[in-house]
């Protein structure tokens, strides 16, 4: 896929730093920003991965495009969306997919009455519009027996059938713009690749952009045109994919990949030589 | 993540309704600490001429009631039981409800049920009826209304204590201290019980009002302890004299009205300020 | 002790849940032998979670035999249980949950040496001391509070505790799926240093493939409750015989493409 580059971004991003307030090691008796300076454009139908480990600002990123970042947050800098004269609509023109499905959703409302309130939010349509349009989403991330689904309550899905229904919610009213913060992470391995499977699908289905958090850079491999690392708070390398995987240009980048184990990895034990079964 | 940020007590400060529920019950304090300083001499004894109204003798300034005696002394006594009164009781109950709380809790099943039964049973007889057979059965003094306070306040702590400890059962940490072998009771009050306490905590504020509304209304009835001075036993004395001389009632009765908003209040910013806590994290 | 460490025969484990029976465990054997690491892999739901918790005794099974170091684990209870637990161990996944939330360093060390005698008082400020260092720690972490430390930092705590009372086995439950990555290589080194140097046998519940390729000796595959394959690691992960094998294997993420996927 080539990179639009001569193409207006949908969101540009510059000097973004964010600080939360009495946030860790204050440093010079200032509070350390979780983001700093940061740079970044991401072209409309794209799919960025954002890389880094606990304490990189890959998550602050997320919630300060997504306009999520908590009241008490100091953000300098600016986000600016040329596509849109407005900005974007908060919940209508941005989607967001958050780690764990199961705090995520009510317990006490029935799956179609969540993902139908979406639509019925953002796009002004009647219950039984919405309704309709909640059984379509539940089908387009293959939840199975999509009708029935729309009465069951969170308690009764799975962990990987949970995210499908945000996943759904999501993009319930079309949005621009889909973050996944963390999505695949409280999944097992096989759910974890179908996500990403539906993640990409949907994504081209609907020329959506998507940014996707992870701290696992295999998994973005598989998924992302181009991948931003990130570490302290400052993105370290941008690149596309394949580039940034086979032919890394920082150290950080270099040791992440190196920390991987994959299957291939070299063992760190000795085979077991004949012992009992 | 956890910084530096607010410390509890500023967190508390911040509302305008714990400032005033901290000042009403700082006021509080002052008058049980001070009131035998100020008043030294017995509070039951004559100290001018009887129904004498509030305001006329700067010896005298909330006047005397029917038997003479010194209206502003009682006042202050009267603050140091209902503050013994309400903190003691409040105290036991807490207490006897954490630890059954924490038995029913973590122990389950048999236990659980039969510690349950018991609770219900102690919780359905109104409070004040039980308190009140009991004084009337063992004789009025502070002990016996303490007593009498905790042995029906003690459910709600119990109630709360057991459904913190039901959830906290299941959390790793627990599952942890059994795998290196920890003794169950060691785990149910080491481990459990400490961490099941703050909403068990926050009863109390609730517990102390009542406690002294309680006391009050014993003392009323002429159950309170016959040798201390209690407001509820201030407001029994005025009722003879109500029409005459109200104040002897209304001044004991705006006490327990202050002293009641001021916990509540207090209760409330303690409230605000763990929860912005929890919150955050 | 000739026999193996650990054997399981039948084990079997059913829930109720909502008025249903679940079987987590069904007729679940395997072996284990001092000194090597077993890994238990499969899907969510496949009762690798639930045979661990078995082995631990943190739940009792309907049905199935555990021997452990020759000894018949089951019939034990009470205080005989409680002062065998030393020598089966426990890491769990998340490194902060796993501690009372008030505790500090200091004490959780102190637990296990106290609950066991490994030490007396006197002494046992000097074996926290030598434990933390074992783990690769500064000595003067007794002093601070649990959460006041990083993660990485609290996994190798909870790797200490484990090791205080020496035990032969150590169940270790997802032990570094939650750690960032730089760090998870750090703590699966300082777990088989551990292994070489005291002989200890770790039964190892993962998802991460790659991982229990790198770390196990063995492997079993469970599925639904069932074990699908077992054998030895690098075999079975590379050329898995079962559906449930194939379908983690495949899932597993790979960095280096080998052929371009529809993008």
């Amino acid at each position: 896929m080539s990179t639009p580059a001569a193409r207006m971004p949908l969101v540009s991003i510059r000097g973004l730093t964010v600080t939360y307030e009495g946030g860790e090691a204050a440093h010079k008796g200032r509070p350390l920003p979780a983001l700093m300076e940061t740079d970044l454009d991401i072209a409309a139908g794209e799919r960025l991965a954002v890389i880094g480990e606990s304490g990189s600002g890959k998550s602050t990123l997320a919630l300060a495009i997504a306009g999520l970042l908590p009241a008490s947050a100091t953000i300098e800098g600016k986000i600016e969306w040329p596509g849109f004269q407005r900005g974007p609509a908060h919940g209508r023109d941005i989607g967001f997919v958050f780690q764990d499905p199961a705090a995520s959703l009510d317990p006490v409302l029935t799956i179609g009455e969540q993902v139908a309130e979406v639509a019925r939010t953002h796009l002004g349509l009647g219950w039984k519009e919405a309704y309709a349009r909640a059984a379509d989403l539940l089908g387009r991330v293959r939840l199975p027996d999509s009708q029935g689904a729309l009465a069951a309550y969170p308690h009764q899905l799975s962990g990987g059938q949970k995210q499908r229904v945000c996943i759904a919610a999501a993009i319930a009213a079309g949005p621009k713009l889909l973050i996944a913060d963390e999505a695949t992470s409280a999944l097992d391995t096989i759910v974890q690749a179908e996500i990403v499977t539906l993640l990409r699908r949907l994504t081209q289905e609907d020329g959506m952009t998507l940014l996707f958090i992870s701290h696992d850079i295999a998994l973005a491999a598989g998924l992302a045109d181009r991948i931003a690392v990130f570490r302290h708070g400052r993105a370290v390398e941008i690149g596309p994919a394949a580039q940034v995987i086979e032919g890394p240009r920082h150290a950080y980048t270099r040791a992440l990949l190196d920390a991987h184990i994959g299957l291939d990895a070299a063992p760190l034990v000795a085979s077991t030589a004949g012992t009992a079964r | 993540m956890r910084g530096p940020g607010m410390s509890r007590m500023a967190r508390f400060f911040r509302s305008p309704e714990a400032i005033a529920g901290a000042l009403i019950l700082a006021a509080l304090a002052l008058m049980a600490l001070v009131a035998p300083l100020l008043f030294s001499s017995d509070p039951l004894a004559i100290a001018g001429p009887p129904l004498t109204p509030p305001f006329q003798d700067w010896a005298l300034p909330l006047g005397t009631d029917r038997l003479g005696r010194d209206v502003l002394a009682e006042l202050f006594h009267g603050a140091r039981t209902s503050l013994v009164v309400g903190l003691a009781a409040a105290a036991a109950s807490l207490a006897i409800g954490a630890v059954v709380g924490t038995l029913a809790g973590f122990a389950g099943g048999l236990t659980d049920e039969v510690l349950m039964r018991v609770t219900d049973a102690f919780q359905t007889v109104p409070g004040f009826l039980l308190a009140l057979a009991f004084v009337s059965v063992v004789g009025p003094s502070l002990g016996v209304v303490v007593a009498a306070i905790a042995l029906s306040a003690w459910t709600g702590p119990a109630r709360v204590a057991r459904a913190e400890v039901l959830s906290i059962r299941e959390r790793d940490y627990v599952a942890g201290a059994r795998v290196i072998g920890m003794h169950p009771l060691e785990i149910a009050f080491r481990e459990v019980l400490p961490n099941a306490l703050p909403p068990v905590l926050a009863l109390s504020s609730v517990i102390v009002a009542a406690a002294i509304l309680t006391e009050a209304a014993l003392s009323f009835l002429g159950l309170g302890d016959p040798n201390r001075v209690t407001w509820g036993g201030m407001i029994a004395e005025g009722r003879a004299v109500l029409r005459s001389q109200p104040f002897l009632s209304i001044v004991p009765g705006v006490a327990l009205v202050l002293t009641v908003l001021g916990i509540y209040l207090a209760g409330e910013g303690a409230v605000e300020g763990t929860a912005v806590r929890r919150g955050l994290s | 002790m000739n026999g193996p460490l650990l054997s399981v025969e039948g084990l079997t484990k059913r829930f109720s849940r909502s008025g249903e029976t679940v079987t987590a465990v069904e007729d679940v054997s395997f072996r284990m032998e001092p000194g090597e690491t077993l890994a238990l892999a499969g899907p969510s739901g496949s009762g690798k979670s639930t045979v661990a918790r078995l082995v631990l005794r943190l739940i009792e099974p309907d049905a199935g035999m555990i021997a452990f170091e020759g000894n018949d684990w089951l019939a034990l209870r009470g205080a005989a249980l409680r002062a065998r637990r030393a020598r089966l161990q426990m890491v769990f996944q998340d490194p902060l949950a796993a501690f009372n939330p008030r505790a500090t360093v200091a004490r959780v060390l102190d637990d296990p040496l106290r609950i066991h005698a490994v030490a007396p008082r006197s002494k046992r400020p000097r074996r926290i001391a030598e434990l933390l260092e074992r783990v690769g720690l500064e000595p003067s972490l007794a002093r601070r509070a649990i959460h006041e430390i990083s993660g990485g930092q609290r996994q190798r705590v909870a790797i200490a505790r484990a090791i205080a009372t020496k035990p032969s086995l150590i169940v270790l439950d997802e032990a570094v799926s939650a750690l960032d990555v730089s760090v998870r290589a750090q703590i699966v080194e300082l777990l088989l240093d551990l292994q070489r140097e005291e002989k200890i046998a770790y039964l190892f519940i993962a998802h991460d493939l790659g991982l229990v390729r790198a770390v196990a000796h063995r492997v079993i595959l469970l599925d639904r409750g069932r074990i699908a394959e077992q054998g030895d690691a690098r075999k079975i992960i590379d050329t898995p015989q079962s559906a449930i094998g194939k379908a983690l294997v495949a899932a597993a993420p790979r960095l280096h493409r080998t052929r371009q996927d529809a993008s």
